[in-house]
């Protein structure tokens, strides 16, 4: 990969990243590319991957295999380079309870090498910037879960980095405070910064990323945008509702060949989607009536990045 | 044109390396550690009240039945009372760290260009200060229940220098625990069981020689009982420069083969 600073490779990327941790091989070769100014949403159940992937990525693992370029250089060879040029926030909203938001952003703004004057600007703007300018003299234990979760941001920002890395950057938030931070994300990349976020929201994903790589079992399953996905499952889903388990698994087997699955949470549910329009909704039909199954509710939709999901991984996210 | 914007809005960052910043960056990791200390008061408080108790109950409850040849006990006690305040201190590296870790600190500082020793110099640092202060206390604690020192400052100041060589020893190895378990309350259960022994089958508040035969070689020569003869020693009169070599050997000497395994510990983890 040629990454000289004017050429606009990509920001990231990762090749046949491989890692175990003892018997459970967490990553089994994962490659990836986000391109720079855009959104790649990086996808999967818990305990897919996402987060190792993330820690190789932001230089706090070596990778066993496999070799990952962020923002033009090489984690393992130039783990400082690739340090002053990220920003890292995570599920954890990793902050110390007991300084201050400002201290906070004291703390994160020295380490990062700026002077004394600067950091303390920074750190003005920033809390400014996320609201928390009232609160920037409180120690952060007395913050709501929302307010830890724009510090943490906040933090990850500091040095303006090009590059920022979200670990579930909402995982745990009320719906308010997530359309928060997700304004403030889409803000930002309209500024030009390359984003790489993990989720298991799928509407986060749909929301957020340009690019979807879904991984689970450390491998990729699949990738593209949010249409292109879509588009694996046809235009259109059926949801198809029975009165209890046994007539749904009976209509699994009587439209096996039609892709059908339940949703993970649901066994008196079927869906499968939709190639041929309503000549196969009359096709379903009959075949279920000649099979003296009943149908108790029919709903067609646009498939979700969740019916996806379901057909890639067999599980919800 | 994003990488134009990106470099002219960013702020100036340092270029990287040189001793000036790993030294600028373990004293940002000291002011933090300190900022929380000041901040959570009852930290240190609770550091204290244990030791004072100990103080109440030896000095006043089981003291009259301890028979010192040749000194008062009280005099004898608090040397020993200064040693266990140290000891069980240390333990607040172990918390602190596995706080860090088990709450992400630790994942975001790795992910920032500061210098890989800072974490836990900054941490060691810190509470080798905090070491100061508390004996300092301790010390004023000793005077108000007849404590007399019998030797001058120099020698009392060279005393508490024992005592924080002694800190910082101990220091390295609960940095070790504190990044091997997963959070703070784990950190205080594996510490507990580690600094028994070692504290109180010692000459910290009793003498060895009433001990059973089994117990007096491991309660004469190890580490606790030999930071306790040394600051003795420095307060209290007596033979000095033998006792003290042979502590600091110890303190010296648990932080060489300590430091080294804490710090690849910590860029393992």
């Amino acid at each position: 990969m040629s990454s000289t600073a004017h050429t606009p490779g990509p920001a990231i990327h990762a090749e046949g990243l491989v890692k175990h941790f003892g018997e459970v091989q967490a990553l089994q070769g994962v490659s990836f590319e986000v391109l720079t100014g855009t959104v790649l949403g990086l996808l999967g159940p818990n305990g897919a991957g996402k987060t190792t992937a993330v820690r190789i990525l932001t230089t706090i693992l070596q990778p066993d295999a496999g070799r990952a370029v962020v923002a033009g250089f090489d984690v393992v060879q130039s783990p400082q380079s690739v340090r002053r040029s990220i920003g890292l926030a995570g599920q954890y909203a990793a902050i110390d309870e007991n300084l201050t938001g400002r201290e906070n952003l004291l703390l994160v703004g020295r380490l990062s090498h700026l002077s004394k004057a600067t950091a303390g600007t920074r750190a003005v703007e920033l809390l400014d910037q996320f609201h928390l300018t009232d609160a920037g003299g409180r120690p952060a234990r007395t913050y709501s879960g929302g307010m830890r979760r724009r510090l943490d941001l906040a933090a990850a920002l500091v040095t303006h980095p090009p590059v920022l890395l979200l670990d579930e950057p909402t995982t745990g938030l009320d719906p308010a405070s997530r359309q928060e931070l997700w304004d403030v994300i889409g803000g930002l990349v309209a500024d030009g910064t390359t984003v790489l976020l993990t989720t298991q929201y799928l509407e986060e994903a749909d929301r957020l990323a340009d690019q979807i790589v879904v991984i689970d079992n450390g491998l990729v399953a699949a990738q593209g945008t949010a249409a292109q996905l879509k588009a694996r499952l046809g235009t259109t889903a059926m949801a198809l509702q029975f009165d209890d388990a046994i007539q749904a698994t009976a209509a699994i087997a009587v439209l096996a060949d039609l892709n059908p699955a339940h949703p993970a949470t649901d066994t008196t549910t079927v869906v499968l989607p939709l190639f041929g329009g309503a000549g196969t909704v009359r096709d379903v039909l009959n075949r279920l009536a000649e099979a003296n199954i009943t149908v108790g509710r029919l709903d067609l939709h646009e498939p979700t990045l969740d019916d996806v999901f379901l057909s890639l991984t067999g599980a919800t996210p | 044109m994003t990488a134009v914007s990106d470099s002219t809005t960013r702020p100036h960052m340092a270029p990287d390396g040189g001793l000036m910043w790993t030294i600028r960056d373990n004293m940002t990791m000291v002011w933090r550690n300190l900022t929380v200390i000041r901040r959570v008061p009852q930290l240190l408080v609770f550091s204290l009240i244990q030791p004072l108790i100990f103080v109440l109950m030896f000095r006043y409850v089981f003291g009259g039945s301890i028979k010192i040849p040749g000194r008062s006990y009280v005099d004898y006690l608090m040397p020993g009372i200064f040693v266990q305040t140290v000891a069980f201190g240390a333990i607040n590296t172990a918390v602190g760290l596995a706080e860090d870790k088990n709450k992400g600190l630790l994942e975001r500082l790795r992910s920032l260009p500061m210098a890989r020793s800072a974490v836990l110099g900054g941490r060691v640092l810190a509470d080798t200060i905090r070491n100061v202060v508390i004996v300092t206390l301790m010390l004023f604690v000793g005077f108000a229940v007849g404590f007399n020192t019998h030797t001058n400052s120099i020698m009392v100041a060279a005393g508490v220098g024992v005592l924080v060589l002694f800190g910082l020893g101990l220091a390295w190895l609960f940095a070790l625990i504190g990044l091997s378990v997963t959070n703070g309350e784990a950190a205080q259960a594996a510490a507990f069981p580690l600094l028994a022994p070692l504290v109180f089958a010692s000459n910290a508040f009793v003498d060895p020689a009433n001990l059973p035969g089994w117990l007096q070689g491991w309660a004469r020569h190890q580490p606790v009982s030999a930071a306790a003869d040394a600051v003795r020693a420095c307060m209290l009169g007596g033979p000095t420069a033998n006792k003290v070599l042979i502590s600091v050997a110890w303190s010296l000497g648990i932080s060489a083969v300590l430091a080294p395994i804490a710090v690849r510990r910590y860029r393992k983890t």
